[in-house]
């Protein structure tokens, strides 16, 4: 397996907030190697946004804790300083995030905030250069008639195209690593495909190592190489695609899987569920945090937070759960597929 | 843009005819304001009242008053009860008292309110944040009469820094002229920067708080790029259109409390002498252009804001 | 009425919005026709999936439908009445049979409102109880769609988007309506929790006998719930038919497109989707 490029060791982040002390990341850790597609998938609450801006900087405030280690390429970013950490934005990870019409300056034209970028890092390129470098961009994310679309402002753009520009502006100075923060999600089903397609392409043709962070299987299951399932701020489990899948070893995942309406398969009388919320991060359970709504809980989850149980079989596929395996692969099956069980 | 043009005129003809009409009753209906009884006299008797009524035209309808006195302001033939001048004369000759006044303390107060509401925004919670936050409450909530009264006591008596009254004119003496006009534009414009700066500071920290703000940051732009290309940028919006309005009302005699503590002989002071005689030509005159002055700066701001918002689109269809 | 027959009938329903622009006085220039000539029928007890995606007029479609948007042209029969037309008066006794929840559960309730009184306000409206059978009745409402009667007296900030959304079920269902017309009630919610509510709904609707008309982006949701879809595209249905039928053999090129864009949750699946789209291509 090729180095890492980018990896996160045992990153926590804490915030204070009026209601008390919020552990947004506890203890996550993943690497990514040049050219994966890794999804990091959760729900609200999760901390899979938190970790994807946390590996920027972009939560360093007055009242957030971060501890912990994100290297790239041997390089610390936790304690680096803010010149350094600009020098890495941009030009090295680049980051898209979720609703591209909010994430764009409304005042400025999108070529403009394009050329900004280009021109961010100090570098020589004239204004001339950078424009023309932009009109590029914007031809290689697939907008047509990119020379006259260049001078437009956000909301001349559809939904897809201003998503399509902000990848753009992303990859400008050619980073090796992308992260994407829910990028499909405030986009309509088949704008989201093309997206989807879009970042496939330039996953294969830059060799670009993309975090994709999601709470979509379906987009999950197209383009992802590995999977980091995270809930309550902890990674419950993470595997190649195929494993997490077809050999889920942790009950949250069987929960998402069970939970999915598949339009390719007759329907359940039910649509399985998993009962109730995601905890308050402020007052986390004891222990392992989703026991209280796992139907398999049993003594020792109430006691200690599960450690990392790697597979023997698996090359990196992991999670935290007490159970063994047997009962895993036993309990996992509800009605005839992978699934929670569902409350009668 | 043409179409916003022609709307926007055919709307001041009609707010200023609806300020005309108003400001002619509101003096019609007032106690006291025959203006025969005030130009004969406190012993006149009836028959000098009545000839001075059939003199002016006292004696005709309302209506054909309004018409007449309207007329006479357009021609610039306007006579004032009080003086028997003319009214636009003397409105012209108090100009440039007056946009002195205005335009200097306009400069000084978007300045230092930007300025400071940017240092506030910036530093939100800290010790700076705080010292300006009281300062701006304190210029807001102390009256312009007490600031100006402070002034002169602590500046033009205590300490003889600065002179008391008067303005020179510009042609005369520039020096002089910005000297004399130091107080009276600070003591305008005090209230201005606490407010202006107060408003700034809380779009900004709206704004801080916008996506596109953590884009910049995430596209590897230093802070004081993202600080002013994007969030001041975007904060000034609300401050361009309330200085739209502020300084339309400013500028043509809006000033009148500064003017008379003054002594600046402007246009505001001008008008203080007409309500204080119940003169109502030179008050038709000063509000009939002080109405002009708003509606044309309401005009203004809206292109302004047109051009600083791309998504307003002065006139234009749904897209 | 006997179950089968159509509670609610469509029929060329309109509903354009115009553009305006003028020298001196606004004229009507153009139109947006967000719901371009639509019909469809609901029988009672039945679910109507409606699906399109943003811009294809199945929101606007729903508020014509309930006449909370006034519509431009066009036929609505509930129960065999016709509704559209009539004035606000004439509506008001009509407006217990059909009631809406909405997709919002973070603006849809009125935070300075408790929760006793956002589902009990209905009740008291409607001049059907008030004083402690009021309270009463809006306990038994929280119960039924999942919380507990002592969320009475709390704000909406306290609960959770799930929680939330049961509150505008509970709200919904208070005047037993016979129509409930959801709007995309689940797309701002953690997918294991729109199970949740996907399954409450289903519930209710075995328990009180409710007709569902389902407004959704999300065609996998849709299809789960629903006995018949409707696919609506820039103002138009485009197909309508057994829910089952539409998803597995849909006509419409533009249903068909949709589906395709779909991805499955099943990375062999989508790959062999995939390799059979580029054989085809």
């Amino acid at each position: 397996m090729s180095e890492p490029l980018l990896s996160v060791e045992d990153l926590r982040v804490g915030f204070t907030t009026e209601g008390g002390r919020l552990q947004a990341v506890d203890g996550v850790s993943f690497g990514v190697a040049p050219g994966e597609v890794l999804a990091i998938v959760g729900e609200s609450g999760s901390g899979k946004s938190v970790t994807a801006q946390t590996i920027l900087g972009l939560t360093r405030s007055p009242n957030a804790t971060i501890e912990g280690s994100v290297r790239l390429r041997g390089t610390e970013l936790v304690d680096a300083g803010e010149a350094e950490l600009r020098q890495v934005r941009g030009a090295q990870i680049g980051m898209v995030f979720q609703d591209p019409m909010t994430s764009l300056n409304p005042v400025y034209r999108v070529g403009g905030q394009i050329v900004e970028a280009i021109r961010a890092h100090g570098s020589d390129t004239s204004k001339e250069a950078a424009r023309e470098r932009a009109i590029e961009l914007l031809d290689s994310v697939g907008i047509v008639d990119a020379e006259r679309r260049v001078d437009d402002y956000p909301h001349e753009f559809s939904g897809g195209m201003r998503q399509r520009a902000m990848i753009a502006m992303a990859l400008a100075l050619e980073p090796e690593v992308l992260i994407a923060d829910e990028p499909t999600t405030a986009l309509d089903v088949t704008i989201q495909a093309q997206i989807l397609r879009l970042l496939e392409g330039l996953n294969r043709e830059r060799n670009l190592a993309t975090i994709l962070i999601t709470h979509d299987l379906g987009v999950v299951a197209e383009v992802a190489d590995r999977v980091l399932v995270m809930y309550a701020g902890r990674v419950v489990e993470e595997g190649a695609l195929d494993e997490i899948f077809y050999d889920p070893q942790h009950p949250y995942t069987w929960g998402l899987l069970g939970s999915l309406s598949r339009i390719d398969r007759p329907r359940p009388h039910r649509l399985p569920q998993i009962s109730g919320a995601p905890p308050s991060l402020i007052s986390l359970p004891e222990g392992c945090a989703f026991r209280t709504r796992c139907p398999h809980e049993f003594a020792k989850c109430s006691q200690q937070p599960p450690l990392e149980a790697k597979l023997a079989d698996g090359a990196g596929h992991a999670d935290r759960c007490w159970l063994d395996l047997e009962r895993k692969r036993e309990k996992r099956q509800v009605g005839g597929r992978i699934g929670l069980e569902a409350p009668s | 843009m043409a179409r916003f043009a022609i709307r926007r005129l055919a709307g001041m003809v009609l707010v200023l005819f609806a300020v005309s009409v108003l400001v002619f009753a509101i003096f019609n209906l007032i106690p006291n304001s025959d203006p025969a009884q005030r130009m004969a006299g406190k012993n006149a008797d009836a028959t000098l009242v009545k000839s001075i009524e059939e003199d002016w035209g006292f004696d005709e309808p309302v209506w054909v008053q309004y018409g007449s006195m309207m007329e006479k302001l357009f021609t610039g033939e306007l006579i004032s009860y009080g003086d028997q001048l003319n009214v636009v004369d003397r409105i012209v000759e108090g100009l440039p008292a007056t946009f002195s006044l205005g335009i200097g303390a306009a400069v000084i107060w978007l300045f230092f309110g930007v300025l400071f509401g940017y240092l506030s925004g910036t530093r939100a919670g800290g010790w700076l944040d705080r010292a300006l936050t009281v300062g701006s409450v304190a210029g807001i909530s102390i009256p312009v009469f007490l600031i100006a009264t402070l002034f002169l006591y602590f500046l033009t008596y205590k300490i003889e820094l600065f002179p008391a009254s008067g303005y020179v004119p510009l042609e005369e003496d520039p020096i002089q002229w910005a000297y004399h006009l130091i107080l009276p534009w600070f003591t305008l414009a005090i209230l201005n920067i606490g407010f202006y700066s107060r408003v700034l500071r809380s779009s900004m920290l709206n704004v801080m708080n916008e996506d596109y703000v953590r884009t910049a940051r995430a596209k590897g732009l230093d802070e004081n790029r993202v600080m002013v290309r994007h969030v001041l940028r975007n904060s000034l919006i609300p401050i361009v259109t309330l200085f739209g309005l502020d300084f339309g009302a400013t500028i043509f005699g809006g000033a009148i409390i500064t003017e008379v503590i003054f002594s600046l002989g402007g246009v505001g002071q001008y008008s203080a002498e007409a309500i204080t005689n119940l003169d109502l030509p030179p008050l038709m005159a000063v509000t009939f252009f002080g109405a002009f002055f708003v509606v044309l700066f309401n005009a203004l701001t809206d292109i302004v804001y047109a051009y600083l918002d791309p998504r307003i689109r002065l006139g234009a269809s749904a897209q | 009425m006997a179950s089968g027959d159509p509670l609610i009938e469509v029929t060329d329903l309109v509903k354009h919005f115009p553009i305006k622009s003028g020298l001196l006085i606004d004229r009507e220039v153009d139109q947006v026709r967000a719901v371009d000539g639509i019909s469809f029928n609901v029988a009672s007890g039945q679910t109507l999936g409606l699906v399109g995606e943003s811009g294809s007029g199945k929101s606007t479609a729903c508020r014509a439908m309930l006449q909370l948007l006034k519509p431009t042209s066009g036929s609505v029969r509930f129960e065999g009445q016709e509704i559209s037309g009539l004035s606000r008066r004439e509506m008001r006794p009509l407006r217990r049979q059909m009631q809406m929840i909405f997709q919002d559960p973070y603006a849809s309730l009125n935070p300075r409102k408790r929760v006793g009184q956002i589902v009990g306000s209905p009740l008291q409206l409607q001049g059907i109880a008030s004083g402690a059978e009021l309270r009463k009745q809006v306990q038994e409402l929280l119960e039924r769609v999942g919380l507990s009667s002592e969320h009475y007296d709390r704000y909406p900030h306290e609960f959770s988007g799930g929680q939330r959304q049961r509150i505008g079920i509970a709200r919904a269902i208070a005047l037993k309506p016979k129509l409930v017309v959801a709007d995309e009630p689940v797309s701002a919610l953690d997918v294991s929790i729109q199970a949740q509510i996907v399954n409450l709904l289903d519930d209710l609707q075995d328990e009180l006998g409710l007709t569902y008309v389902f407004v959704a982006h999300d065609i996998g949701v849709v299809r789960h719930v629903s006995d018949r879809i409707a696919v609506m595209h820039d103002g138009k249905i485009v197909e309508e038919g057994n829910a089952d039928q539409v998803c597995e053999r849909p006509a419409d090129p533009y249903t068909k497109k949709l589906l395709a864009a779909v991805p499955i949750p099943d990375p062999r699946e989508s790959r062999a989707r995939r390799q059979a789209t580029l054989r085809s291509a």
